[in-house]
């Protein structure tokens, strides 16, 4: 029996998950899980959604045997799943792709998203331009700030980028201002949700738009080293790379799978994104997950150098994935995360995402104390080139 | 019968009026005196609206207000003292309203017991639909839970709200989150008779019903009306608490008197 068949018909990951929205939101989730299940079905959307991902995402995505950085580091083989390849340079794309199909299949005319490090707004602007759709992105004021590469982008697009001023202004809020926008606008939009979080069926239908990270690595790494990789590691905000690349993995209990949380200033400070690690199960943004609160059930600031990991809460299948056990989940500090950003510019000459620079620098941990002929392969979730200025001003370098 | 019950059967017709504020808005003691003023003032049903760091449902004016009492340290706990204290002097139906995190957080046995102890008659969880609210339901002896249906319910989700929820459906009356809109939205007429039609419970009309004019139609074709945002206005334009009581009173008149003619 397959174990890890889940959600369940409710929508559950074990307590996890589920859909705690207003009545409003009930029938449009009901309509967008029939229909989501109709599509996966059926071959036309399927061959349109790989043609999409073939010809104009790029993939697959290489999966690169990082030498120098291996020789580097003295222990496991790093492979490296290139996601920041992608058009647009992250992982994002495969779901915004898969969602604006879904939404010109609903005859629904206009997207909304959130986003945080902007990523995820790019790749819903993209989506939106090349399939015709109307698109607003709801985004923290201050990540406008941190990520103003990324605003200017989505204009570009032909999004309209709507500065959110509530609360923390990051993707927290963008996100509680998406879903309120959709409370009002349910009937002609579709919300793209940008990770695996929010109300059923969001972070299923996210997962399996992600899960082809996965299931391209598990073949690559069969054709390049005949077999599986010991050891899968990924970033965690609200877990879409890491839940995708672990998704075909969770069967073969023997590839431990670890996602690695933002630790922020550190785990005992309370400047830290690490939900998973620090927080309790609690309600956010539609569903049951560990989440930061207080011990009144109020939500409290997430921090993290990145502002893709910069979030309270994490996707549910995450928080039953730690709970099972199956995946473990590690933490890596603002500085690591730096330190492991520059070890990729240098050994590999790949300037990867401040995001994805939390995976590496546990690498970096993890790979000096395996053997050298055990593997480990790492998400590469996304290119660094939005993060360049905040890393030039952190430097102390004017550009 | 429940309290709730009680009341909204004792108006033989009339049409009730249910007024919403945010506890702890400007702050817990100012949250007693405002509670008998909206008592005196024709109020049928008060909600007590529990601050949440994340109200989805709520609109700009319950989110600033909302923002403004977490920052004066209200808790669940506290206002269910808050409740304790009302309690010594009134009778009137009190009903919380919360998101579902602060009470999960609480515990949702320990809530249920607290806040029948203290006097709560039900409670409205928006973001606890049907589908999540199993065990809740379970542990909610002596509390009604009331129900939203919204403009877009499906016949068979008014069906399934009709035969779980207690004292009153709160149903939504516009696609939208909580606050002023200058016009009902259409479609509300033929929604609440479909409702009426299927379930026998009373049905009120909240979210976007701001004064007289607005609660005088939405009166006219349900059992009454649920004003939350337009009072939580009020007390937060009106510093002087002296003036904020007759704002309020006169405000509270006018739509008794609009919504029973």
């Amino acid at each position: 029996m397959n174990k890890h068949n889940l959600p369940d018909a409710k929508g559950h990951y074990g307590k996890f998950g589920g859909k705690y929205v207003i009545e409003t939101l009930m029938p449009a989730l009901q309509e967008l899980q029939t229909l989501y299940e109709e599509a996966k079905e059926d071959p036309k959307f399927k061959e349109d959604l790989s043609y999409y991902l073939k010809h104009y995402v790029g993939r697959p995505t290489a999966l690169y045997f990082a030498e120098r950085l291996t020789k580097h580091l003295g222990g496991a083989k790093i492979y490296l799943k290139r996601e920041d390849l992608t058009h647009t340079g992250a992982h994002k794309i495969n779901n915004t792709i898969g969602s604006a199909l879904l939404t010109q299949r609903m005859g629904k005319k206009r997207v909304i998203a959130e986003t945080g490090a902007g990523q995820h707004g790019v790749a819903t602007a993209t989506a939106a331009s090349l399939f015709g759709l109307e698109c607003d992105v709801f985004m923290g004021e201050e990540d406008m700030k941190r990520q103003s590469l990324n605003v200017f982008k989505m204009r570009l697009l032909g999004a309209n980028v709507i500065p959110v001023t509530s609360g923390t202004r990051t993707l927290k809020d963008a996100t509680s201002e998406a879903i309120r926008n959709w409370i009002t606008t349910v009937e002609t939009t579709h919300y793209i949700i940008g990770s695996v979080v929010g109300p059923h069926p969001y972070p299923m239908i996210v997962r399996d738009f992600q899960k082809i990270i996965g299931e391209e690595s598990t073949q690559q790494i069969m054709e390049m080293e005949s077999r599986l990789p010991d050891t899968c590691v990924a970033c965690v905000g609200g877990g879409s790379n890491s839940m995708g690349l672990f998704y075909p993995f969770l069967e073969n209990e023997e590839v431990k799978l670890v996602g690695v949380e933002a630790a922020g200033l550190g785990v005992d400070t309370d400047k830290h994104g690490a939900s998973l690690t620090k927080g309790s199960p609690g309600v956010l943004h539609g569903m049951m997950s560990y989440l930061l609160h207080d011990d009144g059930g109020q939500v409290t600031e997430a921090h993290s150098i990145s502002a893709g990991l910069d979030y309270p809460g994490v996707g549910c299948e995450h928080s039953y994935l730690r709970d099972s056990g199956r995946a473990t989940y590690a933490t890596i500090t603002d500085a690591e995360a730096l330190e492991g950003f520059k070890l990729l510019c240098s050994k590999e000459g790949i300037i990867p995402a401040l995001e994805s620079s939390h995976a590496i620098a546990h690498v970096a941990k993890l790979a000096p104390k395996m053997k050298k002929d055990e593997i480990i392969l790492v998400c590469l979730s996304g290119r660094g080139d939005k993060d360049v200025n905040q890393i030039a001003d952190k430097m102390g370098v004017s550009l | 019968m429940s309290r709730i019950e009680k009341r909204l059967a004792s108006l033989n017709g009339n049409k009730a009026l249910v007024a919403f504020y945010t506890a702890g808005d400007p702050d817990l003691s100012a949250s007693k005196d405002i509670f008998s003023v909206i008592e005196k003032n024709g109020a049928d049903i008060i909600e007590i609206g529990v601050p949440f760091s994340d109200p989805l449902a709520d609109g700009p004016t319950i989110q600033a207000s909302s923002h403004r009492s977490l920052l004066k340290g209200t808790t669940l706990k506290k206002i269910i003292e808050l409740v304790i204290d009302i309690r010594k002097t009134s009778e009137l139906p009190i009903i919380l309203m919360t998101s579902f995190n602060p009470v999960f957080v609480y515990g949702q046995k320990e809530f249920v017991n607290d806040a029948v102890k203290a006097g709560v008659d039900g409670v409205i969880i928006p973001d606890l639909p049907p589908e999540e609210a199993e065990e809740f339901l379970g542990l909610a002896e002596g509390l009604d839970m009331i129900f939203l249906l919204a403009p877009t319910s499906t016949p068979a989700r008014v069906q399934q709200v009709g035969k779980i929820s207690k004292g009153f459906i709160y149903y939504i009356s516009l696609t939208g989150t909580t606050g002023t809109k200058e016009a009902l939205s259409v479609g509300l007429e033929e929604k609440v008779k479909e409702i009426k039609n299927t379930v026998s419970l009373p049905v009120l009309v909240g979210f976007g019903v701001s004064g007289p004019e607005q609660a005088k139609q939405a009166a006219q074709i349900s059992d009454g009306v649920i004003i939350g945002s337009a009072i939580v206005k009020l007390i937060e334009a009106h510093s002087d608490p002296a003036e904020r009581d007759r704002k309020l009173a006169g405000f509270l008149a006018g739509i008794k008197k609009a919504i029973n003619p």
